[in-house]
């Protein structure tokens, strides 16, 4: 309980008519990394753009760093230390690649530490710092990847929260960057990851939740779960 | 050859300078146009309303127009943040038709505020700038307005381009036109941007309101007038690009001037529309436009 830095509680989400998530809660603790696993569909995109103040839950609490944060809008969120790579990477494509990271660190209070924080992203993606003058849109489906996850980090949250961050890289690619979540994570920085590989993810995290339609569906230590349990739960058969 | 070259030399310079004035007040509208993606069809009444804040200042001061910019620009910036903050805001995310009925409305209104003002009658600002003329060599002589006219038109062109490459706000306006969303995720409230956005549009109609005023005379009912060049601006230049407003601006210009040099004053503006209508037709993204 002590250590605990995000508390969703038994939330209800709706895009209009469609009730996209049910009575979903999830616990992470300080400096772990924990991941969400499920099919297309099944709810985990939605659940981590609800931390991040995309979608207002209709039920329950989110609850972070001990204090509630549901019907925060997006930029209030990131003030509190959360911080959303999305789906899609979506960097600003007519930005430069330095003008996109220095909009990570918009707020006052990371922009006061801009060089301090830019130093270390580009030590963590050096190739960063060798096209930093080169609009974001000419750069490669991965560096545009690594520029997204940099752009989240200029923000120095506590928690960073990664949205398929794999879907549509080269294989090499995805393993480099999976390198890096873990550089980050063992800076102390917590880490909330939603991915379609269910061997990657229990391979990185410190524990999952498995969700389908909407609902989480089984969670644990990966080593814990069973091959068995798990295909049950992220097939739903 | 050279005597129809020299005897262009007037109407080519003329138009220019013209043109320069043409890309001030297309500039602001240009900008919201790429930024907010809104048609601000009040753009034209922000120009001429600056035109009477400055007159009616005139009138409380006796300063040069010129000087009367140090109050009609932060007048019209507050008054294009709170349009943008209070009601084109609520319009985001519902389609191109609010937002539009809402300029129209505002356009409308200010028309017929300054009508019943102002009375319909033709004002112009008088400055000792409006008579003088500026002797190059021997042959031309330059009408001082249209000098000072185009160096206004530079400068804030150059200052806007500076501050959107510059300045954290101006690289967050930026950023909120390429993905609001993903703006909103690096901890920027993009209403508020676009807010600060349409202040800085508002401040360029300040800048070419005081101008026109100073150039042409000005009824309440001239706004839409300016929004058709401004429109032809955009048109010509662009979207997105300050630079290709400002050069829209020129081509504008000079189309409309060597148009009435050759065919005679009553098709200034047609022929500056022709020059817009083959823009349109083969590069219909207008001819300095990014992508």
């Amino acid at each position: 309980m002590t250590d605990s830095l995000l508390q969703v509680q038994n939330i209800d989400v709706f895009y209009h008519d469609f009730h996209a998530l049910w009575g979903v809660s999830i616990d992470v603790e300080k400096a772990q990394v924990v991941s969400i696993i499920g099919a297309n569909g099944a709810g985990k995109s939605t659940l981590l753009n609800t931390i991040a103040g995309v979608y207002c839950p209709s039920n329950g609490t989110i609850e972070f760093c001990g204090k509630k944060i549901n019907g925060l809008t997006p930029y209030q969120a990131v003030a509190e230390g959360i911080s959303l790579v999305p789906e899609g990477r979506r960097v600003f494509p007519r930005l430069t690649v330095l003008e996109n990271l220095e909009m990570g660190s918009y707020l006052p209070k990371a922009r006061k530490k801009k060089d301090e924080i830019l130093k270390k992203v580009y030590e963590l993606f050096p190739i960063l710092s060798e096209r930093k003058n080169q609009l974001a849109s000419t750069l490669s489906g991965g560096e545009q990847q690594m520029l997204a996850i940099g752009r989240a980090l200029m923000s120095e949250p506590k928690l960073i929260l990664f949205d398929e961050i794999s879907l549509g890289l080269a294989p090499l690619v995805i393993k480099h960057i999976y390198q890096r979540v873990k550089q980050i994570n063992m800076e102390g920085i917590t880490v909330l990851l939603v991915e379609q590989d269910i061997q990657r993810s229990l391979k990185a995290a410190h524990k999952v939740y498995i969700m389908q339609s909407g609902r989480i569906k089984l969670s644990g230590k990966p080593g814990e779960l069973s091959p068995e349990d798990i295909r049950k739960a992220y097939f739903g058969i | 050859m050279i005597s129809i070259l020299s005897e262009l030399k007037v109407p080519i310079v003329n138009g220019l300078l013209l043109g320069g004035l043409y890309g001030i007040i297309g500039i602001g509208m240009s900008m919201i146009f790429g930024i907010v993606r809104l048609i601000n069809l009040a753009h034209g009444d922000f120009v001429i309303l600056a035109s009477y804040f400055s007159l009616v200042t005139m009138s409380l001061i006796p300063i040069s127009p010129l000087l009367t910019l140090i109050i009609v620009i932060p007048a019209m910036c507050l008054l294009g943040f709170i349009i943008q903050y209070f009601l084109l805001n609520r319009t985001l995310g519902k389609g191109m038709n609010p937002p539009l009925l809402i300029a129209f409305g505002i356009s409308i209104i200010l028309q017929n505020l300054l009508l019943l003002i102002f009375t319909p009658d033709a004002r112009t600002l008088l400055s000792s700038l409006s008579v003088k003329t500026i002797p190059i060599g021997s042959f031309i002589n330059l009408p001082t307005i249209y000098v000072v006219d185009f160096i206004a038109a530079i400068i804030t062109v150059a200052f806007l381009s500076r501050f959107f490459n510059r300045t954290y706000m101006g690289k967050a306006i930026r950023a909120a036109s390429d993905d609001d969303g993903a703006a909103q995720l690096m901890g920027i409230n993009t209403k508020t941007i676009y807010a600060i956005a349409m202040a800085i549009s508002a401040g360029t109609a300040a800048i070419a309101g005081v101008l026109v005023g100073m150039t042409f005379t000005f009824y309440p009912h001239t706004g839409p007038e300016y929004l058709i060049i401004a429109f032809g601006v955009v048109i010509v230049g662009g979207l997105g690009s300050l630079i290709g407003t400002f050069l829209g601006g020129l081509i504008l210009g000079l189309a409309q001037i060597l148009g009435a040099h050759f065919l005679g004053p009553g098709f200034q503006l047609l022929s500056g529309y022709l020059i817009l209508l083959i823009v349109m037709t083969f590069k219909p993204t207008g001819l300095f436009s990014k992508g």
